[in-house]
């Protein structure tokens, strides 16, 4: 028995198949989708672009400051500009968000200040920003645990009533993972309020889609009894219009819907990986050609909504970020020792304050020695 | 006062704490129209509705990840896990996620979720259903765990721990669930966080918990006869440790037994010992002596009677003990 014979598509190519939704092509024409209208005004769409930028930027400058040993680690966004920005700013203030650990664009979408977002990969503390105050949850390092939080959420919202949908952000390789399946089933029989957004960036790490998946992972949700649909990750618009779509969905009584936003980590994995080592660079290549940034800049000038001065003060923004960045970092102060100890349990027990009073103790017993 | 059995004593602490407050929801396989399968929750689901006891997909890392979204947004979830080897798969939601979030939040999220398992053998059930896994959950920060041995206990904890904004490993022993007592419900608690002295002694400390209380408490009336006065101590709380009341005990008595189902290598005794040798050191007459299960990995039930700690094994240790 082949492939074909089991109904079973095997990987497309590249260029993410003919049910790709996109509404802003590479080269930066707009096109439509019948499925998908979406009004946008020229302020808008400058602003997506301007959005876009000042994320990429954010990103050169954090992979720089962990070169320069500011930063213990960092995981780049290269490339997912568009699925982060587009979904990101499809979300209302009551939406909940429940973000992987790559997904610092949704996170400028929701208010979070650079500082709070580099102190977890400088080592300070686990995420700078209040999940209750940016309705961004914190980032999740095990691959797909939050998939089951941001179900569990919309079940909650489900019980308050009302019209707030959650969304979970994952990735290819996380779509193996027991926790994402679960949260579908669960998503599903419960008709929970939640976005299951999947950016394919094409490589877990080192392992490709090939690795996790034989048919396109937006067609898994149909096994699971909910709408998938796959949207051309590196186009801003199409992410913003797919999942507002999928938003209103879940707000309106609808159900899970599953976002496939194919795109390409166009980076390393973490500044700790070698993607030298498994993939070839004619493929970045081929992706290059579909910057999310290029098409928006280039629909921009070609049709006039934006001119010179905007494309120049957008660049003059970016720097000042860049510098507000820098400083955030460099100029955040060590945590103190004894906050190892801090909020462990919010009923405070006599064992943990125990050992907070010993290690203070011992650390008062070095002379001269100022904690 | 009203004669209870450990299971409706349950049962009654759920309902109260579902009339109390209406964010506590219960959610597990089986929970809703069974009224789960030992009936702990039977009775809720008709009286609370379908939305507040909640009958789960069969995934016990979707019951404990849900429940901590639910937790994010201020719900009190109840979270039933079927048997105690049945907990694993949601290890990774309990002990990376769950105990976490207060922590990693520096405590802007609370996480006041309960986790009933029912726990121990002696029903003579199939594999994967008789299990103590405590040890686990006690040596992971940011959980709490107690474990109740009787029904006033029953009642009364399983109400303080819904009510607790930590997330709390709530241990039945399965095997008592048909127990009764007579007891108070208006009476007052003491605190969810401290060992109770269930009988005093002069002779040997002999601590337990759980399904073990019973058996500590026959010993010492057993060792009576023998005219040996044996202090049993009920620990209660496994997470935070109550060492304070075992330590105390030991001041008086210079002795020290402790049992549970558990293997012992790095179970709740082992932790005992250590602390009991570092505060106590010199009322100690012996060593700390374990009674508990084998390093093995539970044995089938027509053995289980032999791998579980019982009157007599106690009483070996005992003697043991006094025999220094």
């Amino acid at each position: 028995m082949t492939l074909g014979d089991i109904g079973v598509p095997v990987q497309s190519e590249q260029s993410g198949g003919p049910e790709l939704v996109q509404l802003l092509t590479p080269e930066g024409e707009r096109v439509h989708h019948p499925d998908y209208p979406l009004e946008v005004t020229a302020e808008e769409v400058r602003d997506l672009y301007r959005d876009l930028v000042l994320v990429r930027r954010l990103d050169v400058e954090a992979t720089a400051l962990q070169r320069q040993g500011e930063l213990g680690i960092w995981a780049s966004l290269l490339g997912q500009e568009a699925a982060q920005i587009g979904s990101g700013r499809a979300l209302r203030p009551g939406d909940m968000a429940f973000p992987s650990y790559r997904e610092h664009g949704v996170a400028w979408c929701r208010g979070v200040r650079p500082g709070e977002l580099l102190s977890l990969y400088r080592g300070n503390d686990f995420g700078g920003w209040d999940p209750s105050e940016t309705n961004l949850g914190l980032y999740s390092i095990v691959i797909g645990a939050q998939t089951l939080h941001a179900t569990g959420y919309a079940m909650a919202m489900q019980r308050d009533g009302g019209e707030d949908a959650s969304i979970a952000y994952f990735g290819d390789g996380a779509s193996s993972q027991g926790d994402v399946n679960e949260a579908f089933v669960w998503a599903s029989v419960f008709n929970a309020p939640v976005v299951f957004f999947c950016q394919n960036n094409q490589w877990a790490i080192s392992e490709p889609i090939e690795k996790q998946s034989r048919i396109p992972l937006f067609q898994r949700a149909r096994g699971f009894g909910f709408p998938g649909v796959r949207v051309d990750g590196n186009d801003v618009l199409a992410c913003l219009a797919v999942t507002r779509a999928a938003l209103d969905a879940a707000r309106t009584g609808q159900g899970p819907t599953l976002v496939e936003a194919y795109t390409y980590r166009m980076g390393a994995h973490t500044t700790s990986d070698d993607p030298t080592r498994y993939r070839l660079a004619s493929e970045l290549e081929i992706w290059r050609l579909r910057d999310p940034i290029e098409r928006v800049k280039a629909y921009l000038s070609r049709s006039g909504e934006a001119d010179a001065a905007f494309f120049e003060s957008v660049q003059e923004q970016s720097d000042e970020l860049a510098g507000q960045v820098r400083s955030a970092c460099v100029d955040m102060p060590d945590p103190h020792p004894l906050d190892i100890f801090t909020e462990v349990y919010a009923e405070k027990t006599p064992h943990i304050d125990a050992q907070r009073d010993g290690f203070a103790a011992y650390l008062d017993s070095f002379e001269g020695v100022q904690h | 006062m009203a004669t209870f059995t450990l299971a409706k004593a349950l049962n009654d602490g759920l309902r109260k704490a579902m009339e109390d407050d209406p964010k506590v929801l219960i959610m597990g396989e089986d929970v809703g129209k069974l009224g789960g399968v030992f009936r702990v929750t039977d009775g809720l689901q008709k009286d609370f509705g379908e939305d507040r006891v909640i009958d789960t997909p069969l995934a016990e890392s979707g019951i404990i990840g849900t429940a901590i979204g639910m937790a994010m947004r201020g719900y009190r979830p109840v979270c039933e896990i079927q048997f105690d080897g049945f907990v694993y798969p949601a290890f990774d939601q309990i002990v990376s996620q769950l105990a976490k979030v207060h922590y990693r939040s520096r405590g802007k999220i609370k996480m006041p979720v309960t986790i009933r398992i029912p726990f121990g053998g002696g029903i003579g059930a199939v594999e994967h259903h008789s299990e103590s896994p405590e040890a686990y959950f006690a040596h992971t920060a940011g959980l709490k765990v107690v474990a109740c041995s009787n029904p006033a206990d029953a009642y009364h904890m399983i109400r303080q721990s819904i009510a607790s904004d930590d997330p709390i490993i709530f241990l039945e022993p399965k095997r008592r669930y048909w127990e009764k007592a007579d007891f108070d419900p208006a009476a007052e608690p003491g605190p969810l966080h401290q060992a109770r002295v269930v009988r005093p002694g002069s002779d040997v400390t002999v601590v337990a918990y759980g399904p073990m209380v019973k058996v500590a408490l026959d010993a010492a009336t057993a060792a009576e006869e023998d005219g040996r006065h044996l202090e049993v101590i009920d620990l209660r709380t496994l997470s935070p440790l109550d060492s304070g009341t075992v330590v105390e005990s030991v001041r008086r008595t210079g002795r020290l037994v402790v049992v549970h189902e558990a293997p012992t290598t790095l179970g709740m005794g082992s932790e005992l010992a250590a602390r009991v040798t570092e505060q106590a050191f010199y009322s100690l007459e012996a060593p700390v002596l374990r009674v508990g299960g084998f390093d093995t990995p539970y044995p089938p039930s027509r053995l289980e009677e032999d791998f579980l700690p019982d009157l007599d094994r106690v009483l070996d240790a005992v003697d043991r003990s006094l025999a220094f």
